[in-house]
């Protein structure tokens, strides 16, 4: 029989909290029914993410393409954009101002530490928008949310491995010629994965809640790309120089500066092992295992809370 | 019998309806006494200039332009496996929140919803990435819903064929931006049902298709129900609500009106109108 129902005592005074029905609770769990959109374990959240690294890796090839499906040139692009920005650099840096800074190789030194930071940038600035700047499929779709960030992450891995071929070529070209050390690229970039994942999950949890942050990012990561021996070597800066201790380890074991740094010397001849900060591969490991970690267990602490509103 | 017990104490959903699988209700989707208030942000004081917004931080005004919105009233139902459950009711009467909620995608205010599974929520606007390819968007949609890419290649004719968009020449390889809006969604539709839901809820994405599409998608959505699951739909469309529902329930203004068989229902909500 169908019945006009008259709603819940609670409906009529829209109490938050009014007491759950035990009876239907009961029900649930005979059935093995669970609730739905909690927040499940971080063992099973890991398990989950595991099992859409398909998914990830396809949204991460899917986003590199789409940034150029528009353009004529398409995927041409990949390679053009990072080649550009070397060429400008070169232009300004190399042509017009002449600086070196007492560098040797100036331009494949500048353009290591360009490409090395834009990834860093690339990967906390979609990762800040990462929630906020897909609310539809978050809405749409019931996946581990980590998911995005990571994916992210990962298209910028790809970007970067495009600007890596440029920046190979131009070593070529400037007559490094490859060596073992070279190899040294493959662990840096891993560590460097790590950390950028990591720092872009929390961003993205913050984004999520703070959407504001994606104005407010672009400022703070100009600041410290200039803290972080982009355009200039930390090292002579240091050298001969009395700055406070905290100063001269801040400068050291900024994680900017320390992968930066660390593909210089796989990379570059003239940077040699002195010119490294102690302890780099300490520094490196370290701050990729922190910000991974840290970054995992706080984006999966609101895993139920994202997409709302 | 076990099952026996489970009929008797819920009043609402031992109603005898033919078309239920094999007699004994499995509940596969409880709602207990459901609220949802959603959060909308920047709605304040009215004027949204860049003078208004400072004039507030500084005399420290700031929760202005935070306005709640109590879209679900503490609504309960227990859906079981077999059933088919129409959503009616006029625009903004909390059909489509109480669907996200259910999927797990929007966290409730107070009370519980308990699933069976993972509920699937297929929506009209239901996020594909227009700049690739339907082709794309097939093995991008069937992995973010879980499938492996082995289900994927097997089902992907099937998707294509079931969408019909090739029907009108070789869209699938163009990119979905290209598509008219009533493609789009029946490519969707045709992703989302690709796979064995439990629970599949389906928010007025049948509106957009053609009258041979709306046929397909209404066989299909039997075929699920069939398969032990439970699907939900939401329209405004009473005839496609009659032809496919075997319950009906009816929301206004976030509160639960009636529950009840479809044909009692839509015509309680016919003469309302």
């Amino acid at each position: 029989m169908p019945q006009t129902l008259t709603p819940p005592a609670a409906a009529q005074a829209p109490v938050p909290g009014a007491s759950p029905d035990p009876e239907l609770r009961a029900l649930a769990e005979r059935h093995g029914l669970t609730v739905s959109g909690a927040r499940p374990s971080l063992p099973e959240y890991t398990r989950q993410l595991w099992q859409r690294r398909h998914f990830i890796t396809a949204f991460a090839t899917a986003k590199v393409t789409a940034t150029y499906t528009t353009a004529k040139l398409g995927q041409l692009w990949q390679v053009l954009t990072p080649l550009l920005n070397a060429a400008v650099y070169y232009l300004i840096f190399g042509v017009l101002l002449g600086t070196k800074n007492n560098v040797p190789d100036y331009i494949p030194f500048l353009v290591t530490g360009v490409f090395v930071f834009t990834f860093l940038q690339n990967s906390v600035l979609t990762g800040t928008r990462a929630i906020s700047g897909n609310l539809g499929l978050v809405r749409a779709l019931h996946f581990p949310r980590a998911c995005l960030p990571v994916s992210f992450c990962l298209a910028q891995l790809q970007q970067l491995l495009f600007s890596m071929g440029v920046l190979m070529a131009i070593l070529l070209s400037f007559g490094q010629l490859p060596t073992w050390s070279w190899l040294l690229v493959v662990p840096a970039l891993t560590l460097q994965f790590v950390f950028n994942t990591g720092l872009a999950m929390v961003m993205a949890r913050l984004g999520a809640r703070t959407p504001d942050l994606a104005q407010l990012m672009p400022f703070i990561l100009r600041t410290w790309m200039y803290a972080s021996g982009v355009m200039f070597s930390i090292s002579r800066i240091l050298q001969g120089r009395h700055l406070p201790k905290a100063v001269e380890i801040l400068l050291n074991g900024n994680p900017a500066a320390v992968y930066i740094d660390l593909m210089r010397f796989a990379l570059i001849d003239s940077f040699t092992h002195e010119q490294l900060p102690p302890h780099v591969w300490a520094f490196a490991g370290g701050w990729a295992l922190l910000a991974g970690a840290v970054g995992f267990v706080y984006f999966w602490k609101a895993e139920e809370r994202y997409g709302r509103g | 019998m076990a099952e026996h017990k489970s009929t008797g104490r819920d009043g609402r959903t031992d109603t005898d309806r033919p078309p239920q699988a094999a007699g004994d209700p499995v509940p596969t989707v409880i709602a207990d006494n459901l609220h949802i208030v959603y959060r909308v942000y920047g709605t304040g004081a009215g004027k949204g200039g860049a003078t208004a917004a400072l004039n507030r931080i500084i005399r420290r005004r700031p929760a202005t332009g935070v306005r709640e919105v109590h879209a679900v009233k503490g609504v309960s139902f227990t859906a079981c496996r077999g059933e088919s459950i129409g959503l009616i009711g006029s625009n903004g009467s909390g059909k489509s929140t109480l669907l996200k909620a259910v999927a797990g995608l929007l966290p409730a205010e107070s009370g519980k919803v308990y699933t069976h599974g993972q509920p699937s929520l297929l929506g009209v606007n239901a996020a594909m990435m227009n700049d690739l390819t339907g082709e794309k968007n097939v093995v991008l949609g069937g992995l973010a819903m879980g499938m492996s890419r082995e289900q994927i290649r097997e089902r992907y004719d099937g998707i294509v064929d079931f969408s019909g968009i090739q029907e009108k020449g070789d869209f699938i390889s163009l990119p979905m931006r290209t598509y008219s809006s009533g493609m789009a969604a029946r490519l969707r539709f045709s992703i989302a049902a690709a796979k064995d839901h439990d629970v599949l809820m389906i928010d007025e994405a049948l509106a957009t298709g053609d009258r041979a599409f709306q046929k397909r998608s209404e066989a299909r959505i039997r075929e699920l129900r069939q398969e032990a699951g439970t699907v939900f739909l939401v329209s405004h469309n009473n005839k496609s609500i009659r032809d496919t529902c075997t319950r009906v329930l009816w929301l206004e203004k976030g509160e639960l009106v009636m529950d009840g068989p479809t044909e009692e229902v839509v015509a309680a909500y016919e003469a309302h109108q």
